[in-house]
């Protein structure tokens, strides 16, 4: 009877934050993010410290094998997608790293990225389904 | 009945203001051009929104509706197949996690946002047949937690006080 008085209207679910056992759960998301965020940080640690430089650059179009170059020489590799060959993504490679200098696809995503050359790394351009990934022998 | 007539109008306003939140984060300019596909997961608030008050698969419409409409809207097929494979493999996570009752909103909304980035990812390695996109999971991933944390707190505070009756 006594509970009436101090019953809260039946939408607000009481005075806690986040309901019953509120501590306990904000103490186990604590947990959740804190691990999350461990193994990515060392993931991406591991990644990217670990990586040797690579020796070429594989391109697929669609799944397919466009082409490979190496890194040591300096090329320009204009890559043709699309009906007749429309659509561009002028790669570059200088110094050792491949970039994508220009590219006709409406995001720019590739040519926004950073050089590469690690092994692994990678540009990807979702519009023309071109994957420019470093490789090593 | 008119409980169901008010479930649905209920729904359907839960449907367009995760639409609206979904088109509110297509104006955003990009944080970093370098990496795309960051985002703040806005829509999710109003999927854990009908998560905790109405259901899960309530919860599951909404995402779907506002998935297919988002996309004939302001997107393509394409990211339509991207959005399926974050939406689905995000809400099961929520789900899973909510069920558990371990965690606030803010632990299920950082499950549900990694794992979008998860489906994304593994959507990206289908559709582009290059398993070379892990490393890019990884930088996703830290970015989803954090909005996670956003989105858990944000959808935490509605959960708890937007009155339905």
């Amino acid at each position: 009877m006594n509970e009436n008085s101090i019953t809260p209207p039946a939408h607000s679910g009481g005075n806690q934050a986040f309901g019953a056992g509120s501590e306990k759960k904000r103490r186990n998301d604590l947990i959740l993010i804190g691990i999350l965020l461990a193994v990515l940080v060392l993931a991406g640690l591991a990644f990217f410290l670990l990586r040797e430089e690579g020796d070429r650059v594989k391109v697929t179009v669609d799944g397919e094998e466009y082409g490979t170059y190496p890194l040591s020489e300096d090329t320009v590799v204009e890559i043709r997608t699309g009906k007749d060959g429309e659509e561009l993504n002028r790669l570059i490679i200088r110094d050792g790293k491949a970039f994508v200098e220009r590219a006709t696809c409406p995001d720019g995503i590739c040519s926004n990225h950073r050089p590469i050359s690690r092994d692994g790394e990678s540009i990807v351009c979702l519009p023309h389904k071109v994957v420019i990934t470093v490789e090593q022998q | 009945m008119q409980r169901s007539a008010k479930k649905i109008a209920l729904l359907g306003l839960c449907t367009a203001v995760a639409m609206v939140l979904a088109y509110a984060e297509l104006l955003l300019p990009p944080l970093f051009t370098a990496i795309p596909g960051i985002k703040l997961g806005l829509p999710n608030i109003a999927i854990i929104f009908v998560l905790y008050r109405i259901g899960l698969g309530e919860a599951a419409a909404v995402s779907l509706v506002r998935m297919v409409a988002v996309s004939m809207l302001f997107g393509n097929p394409v990211t339509l197949a991207y959005s399926l494979a974050g939406g689905v493999l995000s809400l099961a996570g929520m789900a899973i996690l909510k069920k558990t009752d371990l965690f606030s909103t803010v632990g299920v909304s950082v499950a549900g946002g990694v794992l979008h980035n998860v489906g994304q990812i593994l959507m990206a390695m289908l559709l582009l047949g290059t398993a070379e996109l892990g490393y890019y999971l990884i930088v996703l991933a830290i970015t989803g937690t954090v909005s996670g944390i956003l989105i858990g707190l944000c959808g935490g505070y509605l959960v708890k006080r937007v009155p339905l009756r």
